[in-house]
């Protein structure tokens, strides 16, 4: 008998060592702590992984995905992107295997004739990406509730429904490594004086030290080094 | 004057047209490249730069050792497992941690699936294209394509007329919805491209078929390593028990079902190796027979750490599977050999790389290494602030570090461990190098080029997924003895670590040699320096004027199209090159379109 339930993919994708980049990621591992679902519904820790996850994306009838996006709104701004439309803001986004975005890796699945027949990107407008190491700032973390609450309606709405899970799941059952978890990732990181995030002032206190000024400054010197204004946006 | 004779065998003449290739696409990470052309369209000069920095130092310091694996694991999407695996090896070097046999052979049976895995993917998605035609394809006759098909892999059983009809079919309708998607970018009019219509279907077909099949190959990881997509690692052995008679839940010990399930996929990765890939290979080479660009450093200075260690804790060279050793000044016959803890021996140099030595006219061990970030401009570069439009490659112009093997540039990657484990009278890697020369009718200088490079990644694949057939055999025979230990934790615990303590790990990744190299103190990481393969195939110029590989690899190469550089794409693309993960996010209009500009 053909089970006729659809494949459900809930995909959370990005960085965890930069910042609000590890948004995504963190969205599913706070998800599948605090909630159930039918096995129908697959939850995954796409990380940066391009090429990798185009099998993954074939299988789902339904595809929601999670990521920090850049839409050129206020910081820490949700937006919500559905079906034809979500390719476009996944773009040049170049976090992934080989540069490969996230819109190469959904056309790969529509040329291979499995594209999801309902798509649901939950994108939260980073406030820092530039800080090594370092993890959401506290109002992109913020989102993370309201963006799974999204999620659930809109899974509800097409008939599928996660169940709270009575107490939340141990870490070491979490999606990814004790390692990762977020509180261990955050607790264990060491204070800046011990380890400063931009570069090591031991040795940036010489006089010749001529380095960015700030996470911004570097940026800039990165921007302008590539030729262009990489964070333009038009909507 | 324009040219200048470099100490390691190269003329550079910048008194040509600027040709400026940015971002080159199809890579990991950001890279920029700048060529000089001569009147008749021949590459002169080179220049390779990393615009990324990637901060990892920085990101580690202070940590807890036995969780940098986790974060080496992130730092990018593609050699995710090899980081992993040269962090627990660089803990434990510095700790003294043995681990027990079974962990050494999980551990190579997930190296070996990442070999297979990154090379089969990085042929097929990331390079075909710089010799395959998609558009071409559509030309094709699927009877025709259907008999080449026969020919070259008379046992692949994909291999109807109907089929390839279909996927004709596919193919064109998806083209003529105005989407190229992953064909997109292409120069598909230029004439660099060889392959009659037919060859251009075939590999085009196997270009959708790889990438169907590529996933299976990750669920060997998953098993060993627990999680998708991201497997768990542990210093002192794996994290996963062995239960030969548990059943299969989810979060169980390894039994004998998951193992006969990593025995198939081994078995289907020699299958599709042997019946899709290498017999791709032979036939595409066949059409660029003629084109012997791309050479640079192979037949000169070649570097490989060595990886694969058949027996557990024995890194010397004669244990490992995969070659270690160096080649310098072309002297092939020679190989030296290899301490990665000899401070006169590996070197970081950076005068031409945005960084800052204290007195950068000397390198630095990676022990000893020091990543402070200087962004400057040479007085040379062209263009605004805001719009580089020429770097200064006199002066500094890249965010890769310029690591020296006793002072040479060298080449890692799978051309380097062929040619190296060749010289060393390597019985099965002189099998399949001499099968390959003498199918195509070349003789052995055709391995010293881009074509070279592409032909041993495919011979390695091969070779990798026997060896991990022959892993995996072992494991099960040494878990039938009766052998069940994955992890040795006597030393887990940090009070039992010497108050200072360092180490280097090292490994083969895909592209090339790989070393992370470990300061710890009071139980936390005071200094972390990884050298990537791409650290040292994509090095600037040093304190001695030495070009690096890419560059190397690029000069005298003649370019059909200056505005459209295939043969510059082909020649990096050989290198599989993996600039690290940097994560810039951009909206729809955000599109980066390799931009060639020449002036």
């Amino acid at each position: 008998m053909t089970d006729l339930r659809p494949n459900v993919l809930i995909l959370g994708i990005g960085n965890l060592l930069w910042a609000d980049e590890g948004f995504g990621v963190r969205a599913v591992e706070h998800l599948h702590r605090h909630w159930a679902f039918p096995p129908n519904v697959r939850l995954l820790d796409g990380g940066t992984q391009g090429i990798y996850l185009v099998q993954d994306i074939r299988d789902a009838d339904m595809l929601v995905v999670f990521d920090a996006v850049d839409y050129g709104l206020p910081p820490a701004t949700m937006k919500l992107v559905e079906g034809e439309e979500v390719p476009r803001f996944m773009g040049a986004k170049k976090v992934s295997l080989h540069q490969t975005g996230f819109q190469e890796v959904l056309a790969m699945a529509e040329m291979m004739g499995d594209y999801p027949a309902e798509l649901l990107l939950i994108g939260v407008q980073p406030v820092e990406l530039e800080d090594f190491g370092g993890s959401l700032r506290p109002a992109v973390r913020d989102q993370i509730e309201p963006a799974i609450a999204e999620a659930l309606d809109w899974l509800a709405q097409r008939g599928i429904h996660g169940h709270r899970r009575p107490a939340p799941l141990p870490p070491e059952q979490g999606i990814g490594s004790l390692e990762m978890l977020i509180e261990h990732y955050e607790a264990q990181r060491p204070d800046p004086d011990a380890a400063p995030r931009l570069g090591d002032a031991r040795v940036l206190s010489s006089d010749q030290w001529a380095g960015p000024a700030s996470a911004q400054a570097h940026e800039a010197q990165i921007d302008a080094l590539l030729g262009r204004d990489r964070r333009s946006v038009s909507l | 004057m324009s040219t200048l004779a470099t100490p390691n065998g190269f003329t550079l003449d910048t008194s040509g047209r600027r040709v400026v290739v940015d971002p080159v696409t199809r890579i990991e990470g950001h890279m920029r490249c700048e060529v000089n052309i001569d009147s008749a369209n021949v590459i002169r000069n080179a220049v390779s730069t990393g615009t990324m920095w990637r901060g990892l130092e920085v990101i580690l310091k202070g940590r807890d050792p036995r969780d940098a694996w986790a974060f080496t694991q992130r730092i990018c999407g593609v050699c995710t497992g090899t980081h992993a695996l040269t962090s627990v090896r660089a803990v434990e070097n510095a700790l003294g941690i043995m681990i027990p046999e079974n962990a050494n052979s999980i551990r190579n049976i997930m190296q070996l699936s990442l070999q297979v895995h990154d090379h089969l993917v990085h042929f097929y998605h990331l390079h075909a294209l710089d010799w395959v035609n998609p558009v071409n394809a559509l030309k094709a006759d699927p009877v025709a394509t259907s008999a080449l098909q026969q020919k070259v892999s008379p046992h692949h059983p994909n291999s109807s007329p109907g089929y390839f009809r279909d996927i004709q079919t596919r193919l064109k309708k998806f083209v003529e919805s105005g989407q190229l998607g992953p064909f997109k970018n292409g120069y598909w009019t230029n004439p660099a491209y060889k392959l009659p219509p037919e060859a251009d279907l075939m590999a085009v077909t196997h270009y959708l078929e790889a990438l169907d099949f590529q996933k299976e190959i990750m669920t060997v990881r998953t098993i060993f390593g627990g999680k998708d997509t991201h497997p768990n690692w542990l210093v002192g052995g794996v994290p996963c028990a062995i239960n030969l008679d548990g059943d299969m839940a989810a979060g169980a010990p390894v039994n004998m079902a998951s193992l006969n399930y990593v025995q198939k996929i081994t078995d289907r990765c020699i299958e599709f190796v042997e019946n899709v890939y290498i017999p791709d290979l032979m036939a595409i080479a066949s059409f660029y027979k003629g084109w012997l660009y791309g050479g640079g450093l192979s037949n000169k200075s070649l570097l490989a750490y060595g990886d694969i260690p058949d027996k557990a804790n024995d890194y010397s060279a004669a244990n490992l599977l995969m070659p270690r050793g160096a080649i310098i000044d072309g002297k092939l016959s020679e190989v030296l050999p290899v301490d990665l803890t000899d401070p006169a021996q590996v070197q970081e140099f950076v005068p031409h790389s945005w960084y800052k030595y204290a007195d950068e006219s000397k390198g630095l061990h990676p022990w000893d290494g020091v990543t402070e970030p200087h962004y400057q401009l040479g007085p040379k570069a062209k263009g605004t602030s805001t719009n580089i439009e020429e770097l200064d490659e006199g002066a500094k112009y890249s965010w890769i570090k310029a690591p020296r093997w006793r002072g040479h540039a060298m080449e890692v990657g799978p051309l380097a461990r062929y040619v190296i484990g060749y010289m060393q009278g390597n019985k099965e890697i002189k099998e399949q190098v001499d099968w390959a020369l003498k199918t195509l009718d070349v003789p052995i200088d055709a391995l010293f080029s881009t074509l070279g490079r592409t032909a041993a990644r495919g011979l390695e694949c091969q070779w990798a997924a026997r060896k991990q057939k022959y892993f995996l055999d072992k494991l099960i025979a040494n878990i039938k003895a009766g052998d069940t230990a994955t992890a040795n934790t006597a030393k887990f615990d940090p009070k039992t670590w010497p108050s200072e303590v360092k180490g280097v790990g090292f490994t083969e990744a895909p592209r090339g040699a790989l070393a992370h190299w470990i300061k710890i103190k009071d139980g936390k990481i005071d200094n972390y320096q990884c050298v990537v393969p791409t650290t040292w195939n994509g090095s600037p110029r040093d304190n001695q004027g030495n070009i690096g590989a890419f560059e190397a690899s690029l000069m005298n190469t003649k370019v059909e199209r200056p505005e459209e550089p295939v043969e510059i794409l082909r020649t990096l693309h050989s290198f599989d090159p993996c600039l690290a993960c940097s994560t810039h996010v951009m909206g729809p209009d955000g599109q980066e379109l390799a931009e060639v500009k020449v002036r």
